[in-house]
């Protein structure tokens, strides 16, 4: 008894060091601190009660930031798994091109959020810049100097990066519905609508709570392209909650205050993935 | 409508989207070989030229080889430790069925939730407290960070392994010790490499908690060198489009490799 309670502890024991060190303990530290008026310079700590967040509430940048964060992650979970499910159905019509075109769409997935901004904020100040002048249409001229365009080019990002992942979820659940299924269908006089309206919709429901899952917690919690993209600009107005915690740490060196404002966002994002998974988890078809 | 004909505008429409979906690339590589003159003057165009200074100067400027040998330690450090520590965690976990044990497993689990802005500012504190700001650090860090989902998927896996595997060599004589490392490692080497793959990912790219733990310019990885080489450069697109496409290039080469273990591994590990 006594030896498999040693190598209990010596197989686990190493990961789980690892894991409260990194985690668990600047966690509940970050819950502390948020009481505090710890701003990283002085080594002495107050005790402040709940002040930081009664100044979250007075904080316009953040609830701003609060509200473009999440009309973005609605967007962008709308559109990634409406367009990677197109995807998905067109990739998997047996088509002799099938195989590169999955290859293609899943591509962006692989690059970092970093180089991937850079690349797109490229793509909207010079090329559309450059193609706005060729062909006369205004609207592709100066992208990421609006709110409202910075906020499509955002998204135009995450679709392009996102939606091949989210298709490989989808094929993996279309490749697994039974042949007897649709042959039944075609049998009775099933059109290509009618097919996926009664039989892939209802039997990828569970690829659906995977992706509305990812796509959710990848959208709310977005910073790396964010940054290299807009940087939150213009003037604020594209900063998510992830870059306005980072900015009011590091920028205006008020640590106590973000982290209020990591453990909202920490509630935020439980809250929301959480409640995600619990209501689509209900419409799934039993097998 | 026929078939065929079906078909062929199906597959139409892929090679119009996938011609879409490379647009980003078609306009990085044009550009990168243009001078900035060029560049101003046509930026849709090929280049009538191929000006391979860009490439030079990107190359030095982002200090590559430096940056590329600090990613692939960082990478393949982290990975090691956190595929042979999750593996023993992962099969441990699993087998025993203790409260303990159930509850170290949910533990594990529910962090999965946590986001990095989370922790991120206590978390630094108390690696700079530690002396821990440095390469070493941060692959203790990535261990902290992957082992919960690599637990987890090791977990699942190990629960379709047969206990009577562990069993027998028990009864053979085996302790614990050789048992995991003779017969269940060798077992888990399928979902190693999904492990090992979705890690890389996320690591080679992580840009925000290596910008936060390394400050010396030696020690910089690729997405960090990028991030300062582009401030440098904004202007100068020519020459950031080399440097972003000498930053994509071994991801890229590595996808074509591996592509079928990559697209499976990120099925696997979000289907889990």
């Amino acid at each position: 008894m006594r030896r498999s309670w040693v190598s209990f502890w010596l197989f686990v024991g190493p990961c789980l060091t690892a894991f409260i060190i990194v985690v668990i303990i600047p966690l509940l530290f970050g819950i502390y601190y948020s009481f505090t008026n710890w701003n990283g310079i002085n080594a002495e700590v107050d005790f402040i009660g709940l002040s930081n967040y009664a100044k979250l509430l007075k904080d316009v940048h953040f609830a701003k930031s609060f509200v473009f964060t999440v009309k973005f992650t609605l967007f962008s979970v709308f559109f990634i798994n409406l367009i990677g499910f197109l995807l998905a159905l067109l990739v998997t019509r047996g088509l002799k091109i099938s195989n590169f075109l999955r290859t293609i769409f899943f591509m962006p997935n692989l690059i970092g959020g970093i180089i991937l901004g850079f690349i797109w904020q490229f793509i909207f100040t010079g090329a559309f810049g450059a193609l706005g002048e060729y062909t006369g249409l205004k609207f592709l001229m100066g992208w990421l100097s609006t709110t409202q365009t910075s906020f499509q080019a955002l998204l135009i990002l995450m679709i392009w990066q996102l939606s091949g992942y989210v298709m490989v979820i989808y094929i993996a659940a279309i490749q697994g519905i039974p042949r007897e299924l649709i042959e039944a269908a075609e049998i009775d006089g099933a059109g290509s609508w009618m097919k996926v309206k009664n039989i892939v919709l209802p039997m990828v429901r569970p690829a659906f709570t995977v992706s509305l899952f990812l796509t959710l917690s990848n959208s709310f919690k977005l910073y790396d392209q964010n940054l290299s993209l807009t940087a939150g600009g213009p003037a604020r107005s594209t900063e998510m909650l992830a870059m306005n915690i980072y900015n009011t740490a590091f920028s205006f060196m008020k640590m106590g205050e973000a982290q209020a404002k990591a453990v909202i966002f920490l509630i935020i994002v439980g809250f929301f993935t959480l409640s995600q998974v619990y209501v689509s988890k209900r419409g799934e078809v039993e097998m | 409508m026929t078939v065929r004909k079906k078909r062929f505008i199906l597959a139409l429409i892929g090679l119009v989207l996938s011609a879409l979906y490379l647009f980003p690339f078609y306009i990085m590589i044009i550009n990168s070989f243009k001078t900035r003159r060029e560049l101003f003057l046509d930026t849709l165009g090929l280049p009538d030229t191929l000006y391979f200074d860009n490439f030079v100067l990107a190359w030095e400027r982002l200090n590559f080889p430096r940056a590329f040998l600090n990613s692939l330690l960082i990478s393949t450090g982290s990975i090691i430790l956190i595929i042979v520590f999750s593996a023993m965690a992962g099969w441990k976990l699993e087998r025993t069925k203790t409260g303990t044990s159930t509850f170290i497993f949910y533990f594990f689990i529910s962090a999965m939730l946590i986001p990095f802005q989370s922790v991120m500012l206590p978390l630094i504190r108390l690696m700079g407290k530690m002396n821990f700001l440095n390469m070493p650090g941060l692959i203790f860090m990535y261990l902290g960070f992957g082992s919960s989902f690599s637990i987890f998927l090791y977990h699942g896996f190990i629960k379709s392994v047969p206990r009577s595997l562990d069993e027998a060599a028990i009864i053979d004589g085996c302790n614990d010790w050789k048992l995991f490392w003779h017969i269940i490692f060798p077992v888990m080497k399928p979902i190693s490499v999904t492990v090992a793959i979705l890690n890389a990912t996320w690591i080679w790219n992580d840009y925000l908690l290596p910008s936060l733990v390394i400050n010396k310019e030696k020690t910089h990885t690729i997405p960090l060198r990028v991030f300062f080489f582009f401030g440098e450069y904004t202007k100068q697109w020519n020459l950031a489009m080399a440097g972003l496409i000498l930053a994509i290039i071994p991801v890229i080469l590595f996808y074509f490799f591996s592509q079928r273990h990559i697209i499976r591994s990120f099925v696997e590990g979000s289907i889990k």
